[in-house]
């Protein structure tokens, strides 16, 4: 019994921590606009982060969800604009779902970062199942495929098809398609709507309803994640903030409708933490408890980051409310967060279905 | 990471099932004699006191197979392995560490034969959350202290043989945590005064207890003079691993999930409803949350890196659970929900609604809520202390 990370993985957690603090800090990220950061990138590659989960056969380091988390929980923290989580969801799809020859000639250019991977699996953003996809697939894609994620950046996205009750996964190249970016919320978390006018695909496979259901499961921890690393920042700021702001004589942290509610914060960034290592651990290590264990972590992160994003701006006043101060740059990620990959409501029914009821 | 246990503990667990298995009949064929026996077998089997010292009678069991035994007790619907709750929970652990060899010779095994039960003399009528600012006197007057003053509150005072007692030996101190006396008590004391006290649901479980010129023998001190906050607070840090009451919440909700299916509203089955089915899945997330909270805290002590006052994480989530879970199955229910036991038209033979009225002694017993967060606001956050 053992639910603790090892001595490598602290080491990892440090190296990522680092990076963020001295190469992607806040004002590196705040002039992001949707694209890819190249330096940066290159710099995650290099200290072997998108090759992590990819199996040693095709060029990866084969370690498991368990060691990617570090670094999600981390490089959320500093909310990093890197697109790691769509990159190590292709290196999952291409993984579980694709025959030896893509999995060849595509997993090691994702573990080297020589492809970059927008992902698009729903077209209708509240519907999430099977029924959920939309463009049709075949020969040749032609059509619109909306939220799809990481995609100015990206030299190749990878699209769920339908064609009647059959499910597929296209890699198409980034530059046959019209990309159109829409802005969101969360600049670090860009998507595009893409358009496809009789593009044939680079490599297509063959995706089931429960492997649709997995990599949205994967995404789902992967958000709580990083949503981990940023509630801790909120936490952290506010509680500073709290230390110091003096109001009625007193810091303001003293009075207990401040320090219960970053009390609460504590509570509810504890326990995500805790259902989402659970969750990233089941996803190598316990497969058949992942969709359970899934959705009781990302349902709780959903709401209660929603919260804490909302409350680390209001403890601040107004001050919290200025695009200058970061507190805001959390409740942005935080929008993003509830939404993606299936939110409170959805995960929370599901977690009854699956619990027998 | 892994949750897989060693051949030893996966060997411990199956000697645990196999006894309950063999000794604990179901409940309704437990004749009068069932509890005798089934403490006297525990006690045999060295599982009470499990994590205590040999020396003094204990198990000297690991953190790992005392969270193992507490699982598989609470699977199984098994009894406590004492009378005694407090004797067991933090009377025996404090004299174990600040007692003397006498009072360890004298206390523990009564403790762990189940001989004597204990109450736990804390709160008084104007301390309760601020406990270090208790006043009963004790004065010390040649061998004995002369104790003064009134507890309430009390849980088990009515039928306890020993109070551990918390008292003043100094007033004029600059903090109020210093002058603090901490003092094993027998009930029968000449002087003590109990008088009951009867709680929202019925029942006369605490009490208050009086006591007027009572002695007390200094050799029945617990630690130093003056010194006996220290002691209290390693009885409320005492911290017991929380599986077992994972284990029975997740029981609980079992039993709510056949309530759903049980029930209609409206003349549709409550389990098609949305925001039911939420609510399940809200409750099953805060178990969940607890069970690899508590996890990932054994694995802390296991690594042997000391534990902040995370834990009253899980201690803040039972209390919400506790309120929330027969709140909610009193509401499902319409008015049958909100009859006792004895109505023919309770639920369950009444079961929730008389649980929806027992929730204060464990969400208020041991520190409020807002204690909680307070300790975790500022032992963990260092915000400033109010």
């Amino acid at each position: 019994m053992d639910f603790g990370f090892s001595e490598e993985q602290n080491l990892l957690r440090e190296q990522v921590l680092r990076f963020m603090t001295d190469a992607c800090p806040l004002s590196v990220v705040r002039a992001q606009n949707g694209g890819l950061p190249r330096g940066l990138w290159q710099q995650a590659a290099d200290l072997g982060w998108l090759a992590l989960i990819v199996p040693e056969a095709h060029g990866g380091l084969g370690l498991k969800w368990i060691d990617l988390a570090v670094v999600l929980e981390e490089s959320g923290r500093g909310l990093s604009p890197l697109p790691i989580l769509s990159q190590a969801l292709a290196a999952t799809a291409i993984g579980r779902c694709a025959g030896d020859d893509v999995k060849r000639e595509w997993l090691p250019k994702v573990a080297t970062g020589d492809v970059v991977f927008g992902i698009g699996l729903y077209d209708d953003p509240t519907w999430i199942d099977a029924k959920g996809v939309g463009l049709a697939g075949g020969e040749t894609l032609t059509g619109t495929k909306p939220f799809v994620s990481d995609a100015a950046g990206a030299t190749h996205l990878l699209l769920a098809t339908r064609n009647g009750e059959r499910l597929g996964l296209a890699i198409v190249d980034a530059g046959d398609a019209a990309l159109k970016a829409q802005p969101g919320i969360d600049r670090t978390k860009p998507f595009a709507t893409v358009s496809l006018d009789r593009v044939e695909p680079v490599a297509a496979f063959a995706m089931s309803a429960d492997d649709l259901a997995f990599l949205t499961d994967c995404g789902a921890v992967a958000a709580t994640l990083e949503a981990i690393g940023a509630a801790e920042a909120v936490l952290a700021l506010t509680s500073e903030y709290a230390k110091t702001r003096i109001q009625f004589d007193n810091p303001i942290g003293k009075y207990q409708g401040v320090k219960h509610r970053l009390a609460d914060m504590f509570i509810d960034i504890e326990s995500f933490k805790s259902l989402a290592y659970h969750a990233a651990w089941a996803i190598d290590d316990a497969p058949h408890e992942l969709p359970r264990a899934a959705s009781l972590a990302k349902a709780y992160a959903a709401d209660a980051f929603a919260r804490i994003g909302i409350d680390g701006v209001g403890l601040h006043g107004a001050i919290g409310f200025t695009a200058e101060y970061d507190a805001q740059l959390y409740l942005k990620r935080s929008k993003w967060v509830r939404s993606a990959f299936g939110d409170a409501d959805y995960h929370y029914r599901r977690a009854a279905s699956l619990g027998g009821l | 990471m892994d949750f897989d246990f060693t051949p030893e503990e996966q060997a411990f667990r199956a000697e645990v099932r196999e006894f309950l298995a063999e000794n604990l009949p179901p409940r309704a064929e437990r004749g009068r004699g069932f509890m005798g026996e089934w403490l006297r077998k525990v006690r045999d089997k060295r599982w009470v006191g499990f994590s205590w010292p040999e020396e003094y009678g204990g198990g000297a069991g690991s953190l790992t197979e005392q969270a193992i035994l507490k699982e598989e007790m609470a699977l199984a619907g098994a009894p406590p392995l004492g009378t005694s709750f407090m004797g067991l929970a933090w009377v025996g652990p404090g004299i174990i560490q600040y007692g003397t060899d006498e009072q360890k010779q004298r206390f523990i095994p009564d403790i762990l034969d189940s001989k004597v039960n204990w109450c736990t003399g804390y709160s008084e009528p104007n301390h309760g959350s601020d406990l270090a600012a208790i006043q009963t006197k004790a004065e010390r007057v040649g061998d004995h202290y002369v104790v003064n003053g009134q507890k309430i509150w009390t849980t088990g005072a009515p039928w306890a043989d020993w109070i551990i007692l918390l008292t003043r030996t100094e007033f004029d101190v600059e903090r109020k945590h210093d002058g603090i006396t901490c003092l094993l008590v027998p009930m029968d004391s000449p002087g003590i005064e109990v008088r009951p006290i009867e709680n929202m649901a019925g029942d006369r479980n605490f009490a208050e207890v009086f006591f007027t010129d009572v002695q007390v023998p200094v050799s029945n001190r617990l630690g130093e003079e003056g010194k006996g906050w220290a002691v209290t607070i390693s009885a409320l840090a005492n911290e017991r691993s929380s599986i077992g009451e994972v284990t029975q919440m997740f029981a609980k909700l079992e039993s709510l999930k056949d309530l759903v299916r049980s029930t209609n509203r409206q003349g549709r089955p409550a389990s098609d409803d949305p925001a039911v089915r939420r609510r399940l899945g809200e409750f099953e997330a805060k178990i969940a949350a607890m069970k690899y909270n508590g996890l990932r805290y054994l694995t802390k002590q296991l690594r042997g890196e000391p534990l902040s006052s995370e834990t009253s994480v899980n201690k803040l989530h039972r209390a919400s659970l506790e309120i929330e879970m027969d709140d909610f199955a009193v509401e499902l229910t319409g008015l049958a929900g909100v009859q006792l036991p004895g109505s023919d038209e309770a639920v369950d033979g009444g079961r929730w609604a008389r649980s929806s009225l027992g929730w204060p002694s464990v969400v208020i017993g041991g520190g409020t809520p807002n204690i909680q967060r307070n300790i975790i606001a500022e032992r963990i956050l260092g915000l400033p202390k109010d």
